[in-house]
Order: C-alpha cells, then sequence, then structure tokens
C-alpha cells in the first residue's frame, strides 16, 4: 500500500474540511473494497477520511412512509433491524446474504452505494424499491443515482449521508451467486410500491442495475411466476464473461424473478 | 491398542500453537539488519528483454539494491532445473529450455522475474518495483497444450522446436492397437483434465540471511522438503556449498506440491542478501501465488478402450498431451509419465495398456506436482472411461468394474507397477453398502419430487505412494533417491526425540511419528518430540510429498528404533543379569519376562550416557540413526461413491452423500487419516465443479484472485462418510500405505459420474459449473424437443 494520511472524522463538517485540504482524499466507509484495491496499488488516495465514527451517518429510524438508513450502517445491523424487518423485510433479508459474516460488521450501505459495483446486491433494492439518496448536499431519486459501472451521481466530495426506502406493498429478492466471489451473479428485486410496479437487475448489466421493463408490464398486470414466462428478456446488455454467459445471464433472469416473486 | 499407539486417535500436539496463534512460519521471521525483496514481473505472457532501466527507482525512499538477470547469471548463479531426466521413444533427451532466477533477454509467462528492489520496508519495495522500467517488446503468446503443438505455434524455447519437450511411450502399441481391433465393445472419450492453482493457506515466503564472517547462508523458507532445497541450490544453483547453507523449513501452512520446488524468489534473496549484505525476506502476496506458484494437472488426452463380449477389457490405448508451461519445473516430467502413465491399469486387470504422452511448453506458468500428481489425472481418465462403457454397454457401473479387478497379488500391470496387496472387489462392497445403492432409485424419485435431478457415480482409484524405490528411479532417470532417514535418540532422562527427514506442512507428523515411539517402547507421548525442517538439526532427508511420509519416514523411524531397541535389551541385559532375548518394554519398564526384575526406562537411558556399567565394548549414549529405502511403491485404492442433486432451473449442483472406502493399509490416527480425507476430497470436488486456471488467448491470467478463481467451500463439501477397508502392504515393517492424496485422486471422477448421471449427458469437462450443467441440460431438452 501506498503511504496514506488517516482522519477518523467525528461530525460531516469535519469531513468535508479534511476531505477539501488534501490533495486526493477518499472517503473511508466499511473498506470492504477500497482497502483492498489500495493494497493492490490500484487506488493510492493521499488521504482517507474515516466515516463511521460520525453520528450523522449511523442509525436506522422506520416511521409510516418507510426507513431511513445511516449511510454507514453496516450489513449486519440492516439485516438485524427490528424496523427494517418490519417495514421492509426483503431489505433486511437482502443484508443478509451480503459477503460473509465479516463483510457484513464491516461493510456499509453508504459505501456500497457509493462505490457502485455492479456486482452489489444494494442497487437492486435502491432502484428497485424506489429509494431516495440523501446526500450532504441535496437528495437523488434511485433513477438518477446510477450511472454506470461504478459510476454515480455523486460530485466530488458529495457524501451519503443517509438511504430513505419508502415502504413497499410486497417485495421479493433472488439471487445467482458469482462461484468465485459469491457475488450476486444475477440478482433480481421485484418490488409493488406506491409508484408501481418495479424490477430492478443487478450484477448482470454492463451498465450496471437497471429496470426491467417487460418483467415490470407482466407484473403489474398479474403478480404470479406464471407471468414471468411469458416475457421476453433479451441478452442485450448482458456481461459475458468467464463464469456466465450472456445467454445463461438472461437465462437466470427469469429464473431469479419467478423466485423472487415466490419469495414477496 | 494403547491410547496413543497405533490406531489411537490422538489429538494433533501441534495444534495447541496452531490454533493459539502461536505457530511459527517464515513470514514470522524477523531478524536483525532485515530488508524486504519486491520483484518486478513481466506483464507480458512472452516478451523479448531490451533493456532495463532502474535508475529512477534506485533513487527512491528506502531502497538498497535493484538487482537484475544480468548480475545474478555473471555472478555464477546456475538456471533453475528439472531434475528428472526423461527421454523421448526415439532416445533424444527432453529439451530442457534454459530459466534463470531473474529473466535476462526473455520473459516467458506474466509473473516472470526480471528484476528485483531490495529496500528498508516491504512497502517501500514495492512501490519501487513499479518504477522499474522494462523495455518490452512483445511476442506472440501460446497458451494451450494443444495449440502449442500446431504449425506455426509461437516458440516458447529456442531449444524445443514445435515447443515438444518429449514424446514418450509406455507400453506395448502393436499388441494394444491388435487387441482394440477385435474389441466387441470400444469406448473412446476426450477427456480434458483441467489446470488448477494449488492454493495452500500461507503463501510462499523467504528470508535469506548472509553471514559476511562466516560466508554462510541461512534460507527460512515455505519449503516441503528443506534438505533437497539446500541440495539443489547448492549443487545446481551454486548459492553456497551444502555446509555453508543452512534451510529450516519452519510451520509451513500447506503445500499439496507447490511447496516441494525451489523457486527463483529463494534464489534470489539469497544471492540479495550476499550482495547487500543484508538480511533479504520477500513473502508472495495471493496475487503472486496464482501468478508464479506451480500448477496442477494440464492434460489434454484422448483414449480408447476395448471390452470383449463379457465386459472384460481387452486393450486401453491412451494419447496425452501435458502443458508444461514455460519451463520445466524440478520434477516436471516425472508427473504425465512414471506418475501417471503407469497408474493406467488403474484397479483393472488389462493385458494391454499404451499411452503415448507429448509434452509441451506454453506462455503460462509452469505446472508440476500437485496433490496426487499424475494419479488424479489417470484415476479420472480410467474412471470416466470405466462409467461411460458400463452405459454404453448398459451394465451396471460398479459391476462392470468387478469383472475387471484384479484379485491376485502381486499382479504385475503392462505399466510396469507390480501391485502388492488390495481388495477392491472388498472396497466396492463396503462402499456400496455405506451409500445405500439399493435404495438409489428410491432417493431419485424423491428429489425428481421436488423437481431435483439425483445422480450417483462411482470411482474405484489407485494409486501408487509411498515414493519410492531409490534404484527404480534412478533407472527412470530421476536425480536422486527416494529415500528417508531418521534419528532416534533417548535422552538420559529418558525423553526420546526423532529427527526426521520427513516434513509436516499440515500433515501431524508431531502426533503420528510420536505414536508409533511411545507405543515401541511403551512411554508416555508427550516424552516423545519430533524435529524436522532444519538442515542444521536434522540429517539428510527426502521431504514429504507422494503420500511418503507414512510409509517411508515411518519405516525410517522404526528401522532407528530396531537399533535402539537392541541397545537398550543389551544394556537391560547386563544390569538385570538376564538374556537378551528374554528383555522385554513393556508398561514403561525394561524388564526380564515373566519377572519382576525391572529397569525404568530412563535408568536404561542413564546407564547408556553415564557409561559406568556397560557391558564390554559397547559405546556410551542411546541414539540410533537409520536411512530407509522402499522396495516398492505402495499401493492406497479404493472405492467412491458420490450422490448430486442437480437444480435444473439453474444448472446449480451439489454433492448431496459421498462415501468413501479407502484402504491405506495399517492406520496410526484414524483422525488424521479422517482429516487427510476431507481435505482431498474437498479438493476433489474443487477441481470437479469449481477450480480451473483460465488464461486469455494473450496469456493473460483472467483468474488472478479469489473473485474469479473459485475455491471449494465448507457448503460445498457435504458430511463425507468414511469406511475403511484394510489390506497390510507386505512392504514395509508397519504395513501402511499412505492417505495423503487419495480424496483428490479419487474424488472428481465419482463427482462427474454422478453430474453426467443425473444429466443423461456424458459430455462434460470440469469444471462442472452449474453454466455448464445448465447449457447440458438445455442441449437435451433442446434434442428431445426436435424429436
Amino acid at each position: 500500500m501506498y503511504p496514506v494520511k488517516y482522519h477518523r472524522a467525528t461530525s460531516v463538517d469535519e469531513a468535508k474540511a479534511a476531505f477539501t485540504s488534501a490533495s486526493e482524499a477518499r472517503f473511508l466507509a466499511g473498506g470492504q473494497t477500497l482497502l483492498p484495491t489500495m493494497k493492490q496499488h490500484l487506488a493510492a488516495p493521499s488521504d482517507l477520511i474515516d466515516l463511521r465514527g460520525i453520528p450523522d451517518l449511523a442509525g436506522i429510524s422506520a416511521d409510516g412512509d418507510g426507513v431511513r438508513v445511516g449511510a454507514m450502517t453496516t450489513h449486519a445491523e440492516v439485516a438485524q433491524s427490528a424496523e427494517v424487518k418490519e417495514a421492509i423485510p426483503v431489505l433486511a433479508h437482502m443484508a443478509s446474504t451480503i459477503g460473509d459474516s465479516a463483510v457484513r460488521h464491516l461493510g456499509t450501505m453508504g459505501g456500497s452505494l457509493a462505490n457502485n459495483d455492479v456486482a452489489a446486491d444494494y442497487p437492486a433494492a435502491v432502484l428497485g424499491l424506489n429509494a431516495t439518496v440523501v446526500t450532504d448536499r441535496r437528495e437523488i431519486a434511485a433513477e438518477d443515482y446510477f450511472q454506470g459501472l461504478f459510476a454515480t451521481a455523486l460530485e466530488e466530495g458529495e457524501m451519503i449521508v443517509a438511504v430513505r426506502y419508502p415502504r413497499p406493498e410486497r417485495a421479493g429478492y433472488a439471487k445467482q451467486t458469482n462461484p468465485a466471489s459469491r457475488y450476486p451473479m444475477v440478482g433480481v428485486l421485484v418490488a409493488k410500491t406506491g409508484g408501481g410496479v418495479r424490477v430492478a437487475v443487478t450484477g448482470t448489466g454492463q451498465d450496471g442495475v437497471f429496470r426491467h421493463q417487460g418483467l415490470e408490464q407482466a407484473l403489474s398486470s398479474d403478480w404470479s411466476q406464471g407471468a414471468v414466462d411469458g416475457v421476453e428478456i433479451g441478452e442485450e446488455g448482458l456481461m459475458n464473461d468467464i463464469h456466465a454467459s450472456a445467454d445463461y445471464r438472461a437465462h437466470l433472469i427469469r429464473v431469479m424473478a419467478k423466485r423472487a416473486v415466490a419469495a414477496s | 491398542m494403547s491410547d496413543t499407539g497405533i490406531g489411537a486417535r490422538v489429538k494433533r500436539k501441534e495444534d495447541k500453537r496452531f490454533i493459539t496463534g502461536k505457530g511459527r512460519y517464515t513470514d514470522d521471521v524477523r531478524v536483525d539488519n532485515q530488508a524486504y525483496a519486491a520483484f518486478v514481473r513481466s506483464p507480458h505472457a512472452h516478451a523479448r528483454v531490451n533493456g532495463i532501466d532502474t535508475s529512477a527507482a534506485e533513487g527512491m525512499e528506502g531502497v538498497i539494491a535493484v538487482l537484475n538477470g544480468n548480475q545474478l547469471t555473471g555472478d555464477g548463479i546456475g538456471n533453475l532445473i528439472c531434475g528428472w531426466a526423461v527421454s523421448s521413444k526415439d532416445g533424444s533427451p527432453m529439451n530442457m529450455g534454459p530459466w534463470s532466477a531473474l529473466a535476462t533477454d526473455r520473459v516467458r509467462f506474466v509473473g516472470d522475474a526480471v528484476a528485483v528492489v531490495i529496500a528498508e520496508s516491504q512497502a517501500l519495495a514495492r512501490i519501487a518495483a513499479e518504477a522499474v522500467e522494462v523495455d518490452y517488446e512483445e511476442l506472440p503468446a501460446v497458451v494451450q497444450a494443444d495449440k502449442a503443438l500446431a504449425d506455426g505455434a509461437p516458440q516458447v524455447h529456442d531449444n524445443a522446436p514445435g515447443n515438444l519437450i518429449y514424446d514418450w511411450e509406455i507400453g506395448d502399441a502393436a499388441a494394444t492397437d491388435a487387441a482394440l481391433e477385435g474389441a466387441h465393445h470400444i469406448t473412446e472419450m476426450k477427456v480434458v483434465n483441467q489446470r488448477l492453482s494449488p492454493n495452500p493457506m500461507e503463501p510462499r515466503s523467504a528470508v535469506a540471511i548472509f553471514d559476511t564472517a562466516e560466508d554462510h547462508y541461512t534460507l527460512y523458507t515455505t519449503s516441503q522438503n528443506p534438505h533437497l532445497a539446500r541440495l539443489v541450490l547448492s549443487a545446481f544453483y551454486n548459492v553456497a556449498p551444502e555446509h555453508k547453507l543452512r534451510v529450516i523449513a519452519p510451520d509451513v501452512g500447506g503445500g499439496f506440491g507447490a511447496k516441494i520446488y525451489i523457486y527463483p524468489e529463494e534464489i534470489t534473496c539469497l544471492w540479495a542478501s550476499m550482495k547487500t549484505g543484508r538480511s533479504v525476506k520477500w513473502t508472495g502476496d495471493r496475487a503472486e501465488s496464482f501468478m508464479t506458484d506451480m500448477h496442477g494437472r494440464d492434460h489434454i488426452t484422448t483414449a480408447r478402450m476395448g471390452f470383449d463380449a463379457d465386459g472384460k477389457i481387452t486393450g486401453f490405448k491412451v494419447d496425452t498431451i501435458a502443458n508444461f508451461g514455460a519451463y520445466m519445473s524440478l520434477f516436471s516430467s516425472a508427473v504425465p509419465t512414471y506418475l501417471y502413465a503407469t497408474l493406467l491399469s488403474g484397479q483393472y486387470d488389462i493385458a494391454n495398456i499404451h499411452c503415448n504422452v507429448r509434452a509441451v511448453y506454453t506462455n503460462t506458468v509452469p505446472v508440476d506436482a500437485y496433490r496426487g500428481a499424475g494419479r488424479p489425472e489417470a484415476c479420472f481418465l480410467i474412471e470416466r472411461m470405466m462409467e461411460t462403457a458400463a452405459r454404453e454397454m448398459g451394465t451396471d457401473p460398479g459391476e462392470l468394474r468387478r469383472k475387471n479387478f484384479i484379485d491376485t497379488f502381486p499382479h504385475e500391470t503392462p505399466v510396469i507397477m507390480t501391485y502388492d496387496a488390495g481388495d477392491f472387489s472388498g472396497n466396492l462392497d463396503k462402499a456400496k453398502a455405506a451409500a445405500d445403492v439399493a435404495g438409489f432409485a428410491q432417493r431419485r424419485a424423491e428429489a425428481e419430487s421436488r423437481g431435483k435431478l439425483r445422480g450417483l457415480g462411482y470411482s474405484c482409484y489407485i494409486e501408487a505412494c509411498g515414493i519410492a524405490p531409490s534404484a527404480a528411479v534412478g533407472s527412470l532417470g530421476a536425480g536422486v533417491g527416494l529415500w528417508e532417514s531418521a534419528e532416534v535418540r533417548v535422552n538420559p532422562v529418558g525423553t526420546i526425540e526423532v529427527l526426521t527427514g520427513s516434513h509436516s506442512h499440515g500433515q501431524g507428523h508431531e502426533t503420528t511419528f510420536a505414536q508409533i515411539v511411545a507405543e515401541r517402547f511403551s512411554q508416555p507421548i508427550e516424552n516423545v518430540s519430533i524435529v524436522h525442517g532444519d538442515t542444521d538439526k536434522v540429517q539428510f532427508g527426502m521431504g514429504t510429498y507422494g503420500s511418503r511420509s507414512g510409509a517411508v519416514g515411518m519405516s525410517a523411524i522404526v528401522k532407528a528404533m530396531d537399533k535402539v531397541e537392541a541397545k537398550v535389551k543389551k544394556i537391560a541385559a547386563h544390569t538385570l543379569e538376564a538374556s537378551e532375548d528374554d528383555i522385554v518394554i513393556e508398561g514403561g519398564v525394561v524388564k526380564v519376562a515373566g519377572t519382576d526384575r525391572e529397569m525404568g526406562w530412563h535408568e536404561v537411558g542413564l546407564a547408556a550416557y553415564t557409561g559406568h556399567n556397560l557391558p564390554d565394548g559397547m559405546e556410551p549414549g542411546l541414539k540410533e540413526g537409520a536411512f530407509y529405502d522402499p522396495v516398492n511403491f505402495t499401493f492406497p485404492a479404493g472405492c467412491y461413491i458420490a450422490e448430486v442433486e442437480i437444480d435444473p432451473d439453474t444448472g446449480d449442483c451439489k454433492v448431496v452423500q459421498f462415501t468413501a472406502a479407502d484402504d491405506f493399509g495399517t492406520i496410526i490416527n484414524p483422525m488424521i487419516v479422517e482429516g487427510q480425507v476431507h481435505g482431498g476430497v474437498a479438493q476433489g470436488i474443487g477441481q470437479a465443479m469449481l477450480e480451473r486456471v483460465v488464461y486469455d488467448d494473450d496469456g493473460q491470467l483472467i483468474t488472478g484472485s479469489y473473485m474469479d478463481y473459485q475455491m471449494p467451500r465448507a457448503e460445498d463439501v457435504p458430511f463425507l462418510t468414511i469406511e475403511h477397508n484394510t489390506t497390510v502392504c507386505p512392504n514395509n515393517p508397519l504395513g501402511i500405505k499412505g492417505c495423503g492424496e487419495a480424496g483428490a485422486i479419487g474424488a472428481p471422477p465419482a463427482v462427474i459420474n454422478a453430474i453426467t448421471d443425473a444429466i443423461g449427458d456424458n459430455d462434460i469437462q470440469m469444471p462442472a459449473t452449474a453454466q455448464k450443467i445448465w447449457r447440458a441440460l438445455k442441449g437435451r431438452q433442446t434434442a428431445m424437443a426436435a424429436e
């Protein structure tokens, strides 16, 4: 690892000040991607600003409309949260399946979303549940947030503070994991929301998470596994690598969509 | 049986330090004057090196030196060698290409080292290594073994035209052809045994210490055989004469074969320590493990097996291309020849066998022995052939095997092995009973009711272990003998130290070796300690690989104990005024049989060392050494039965039941033996379903991390049912056959046979991933729809 200066921020303002005064700063959340990347010399920030000690970024709260998850909430906390389990059980379930136990106790929702790995689980939750990403300077709708592989609407120095999830009427998530990394290779979240049926697919799109219009239309008229069978699921835009070809991925989208409906 | 002797489930003595974090591995070694090495490695699979500019790196913080291959060869450091000469069938010697620890003019695989940075910390060394500018002129690369043999393929070594290292054969080609010609049924297959990465938990590491006052080197290293390392470093690489080089392999976290060899990094660290006057440490990271640890397997084979009308095998003809990677590693030449083709008779009485092996260079990591080493490739081929033949002929796969089993011993195969003992039918019976093969149809129907496809597959493996009779391997080209040594020291207080040439890197020798000593001398096991892994402490020994430590290493200890026992009895007879023949060692004492006249064991030790009252002419002291050279290989064998369930929607496959019935000969510690089976089967399941090294066509390593290389995990391996069906090995004193590699050898064909049984499609190559299974099922569904 290249030498790096470590800061432990205790407030959002302190973190922002440290960020602007450094030459090439990165925010550090759970470090589950950033630190291995730095060890491999694939990233070399001058300064790491640790956000995990900032009270404003912590905690889960729920009301009648939905759940607000602080950016530094770990996957394990989401998985075990009574509020999340009550309001949006699919989100708690998804969090319980991310990585392994060590990852779940270090990795955070904000860190995962800021990184926007194509093979992450949470992007499917944010897009499929029509969540809002709350940052230190604005609120970003799910539709606008994801902008391609490892690309988001976040500007330089912009920090995710929390994610607000509206309560869905019902929702389910199913995934086929990559046999090596065990990240989702195809993850499908289906949700009936106040704004209609949403189907988000993660792990498999060349541009990252995406909504599948065909599945959404079919499930809007008939929320059943059978409805999924009639949908055409093309290979276009799907990844093709040593683990899964595009046709296998397209097939898995169908299978996972059915399993997600069954789980909803 | 005592509770610590042969056959007892003694808890491992070494585990206290391992599970409390007190193990001492090479990277734990901290010495004065410590500096760190980082290697500059080729990013290209094949390139000419036109120049290396080290000036920027030399000026960087903490850098002590930047050294290159011309300096290394200029100092007389020799090229790496393959230590086993295998000639082509026309008598020409194998084509060994030059391999310098640091490449001078050409790099031949991604990761080939071209320079080394020595710096004050590992981080500074690695940062500076990135600043070394190498002027590469890229050359076309070849990756696949069959493509390497094609006309116009890029040439890896100038002295190996067509990339051919050797074109070797064994058996009678004409007789085998004739047997196949007259066969009633012929089964023909193309089988790929894919390339694997060994993945020991501890990455390779070396600490080299040059003592300028004594001109003496010490090397701590992750080795399965420190004496062999010292010999090769001294005799071939000219690092230092043997008496000026101490090699210590302390706790080693797994080897699987990959730590047999002496690598460029160890040579370079020793040389760099002398050059810089600093101690030099290098510890590879996981990326370097994938990129530079010797790989395993990588065979492409076509084979034909002929049967008569009764289902008896008449002939077996095999043609194999073995991928050796960019250079010939230390034992590479022996793996697809004497460890593979000589096992092609399997458990079967086959009159005619012929095997041709072409070994080729490619622009990939060198390939050498990996857990099983040739024997998994042979077993996979035979057992896939047998299962396929049974299906083609409509006979029960277990019974087709039984019909062909060898049932009288010794049995000489047409591929130069003499099997000494076994009970192949008994293994099959035991496995079938334990696996409840009779109930399989019901389990399959039940699985079908849940929408799952269930399949069952057999594998009846045999391996040659206890490697190996020195004269025999010498006549086949080995550069070393494969005996083992031991020294048994009884201290004046009666405690016992055993110095063994074997090396433990997970096998539990500190426990099992102590068990045989505790039993023989009727002493508490805690009074016995096992010393290994240090050339300054232990007499020359050959190390641990090829499941040899029980059959060969323990046999050497037994021989040394024989000598100790003889001396103990002489001393006791003298002291107790009895005949030597009447002296027995039992109940913790040395006594005159049938009397109450006795000496404590410690009293004999004390008598030996005081020398006050010894028989006339006897030398004081109580320590004896022995070298044991086996008279034959040993032949562990067994029957494995796997059952899988497949989800047809995704192709996901789970091994839901796995039964092993093994014949390992005498078992010293069943718990440790079962652990070896667990680990071996896990690796076998890994090969069958998950693992493979992938290079792209340009020779870039795609599976360079666990993001892409699929290791088996706990959830991939079921609880195993393990049975033993013991026939004692007649050729060594304890009757041991060996158990370290069996699981990795026997499991892959059992799993693939089960998968192909479940999906009704026989054409599937390892690893049988979910995607491959899904595709096979899709093909079948399409075919059925078209019917």
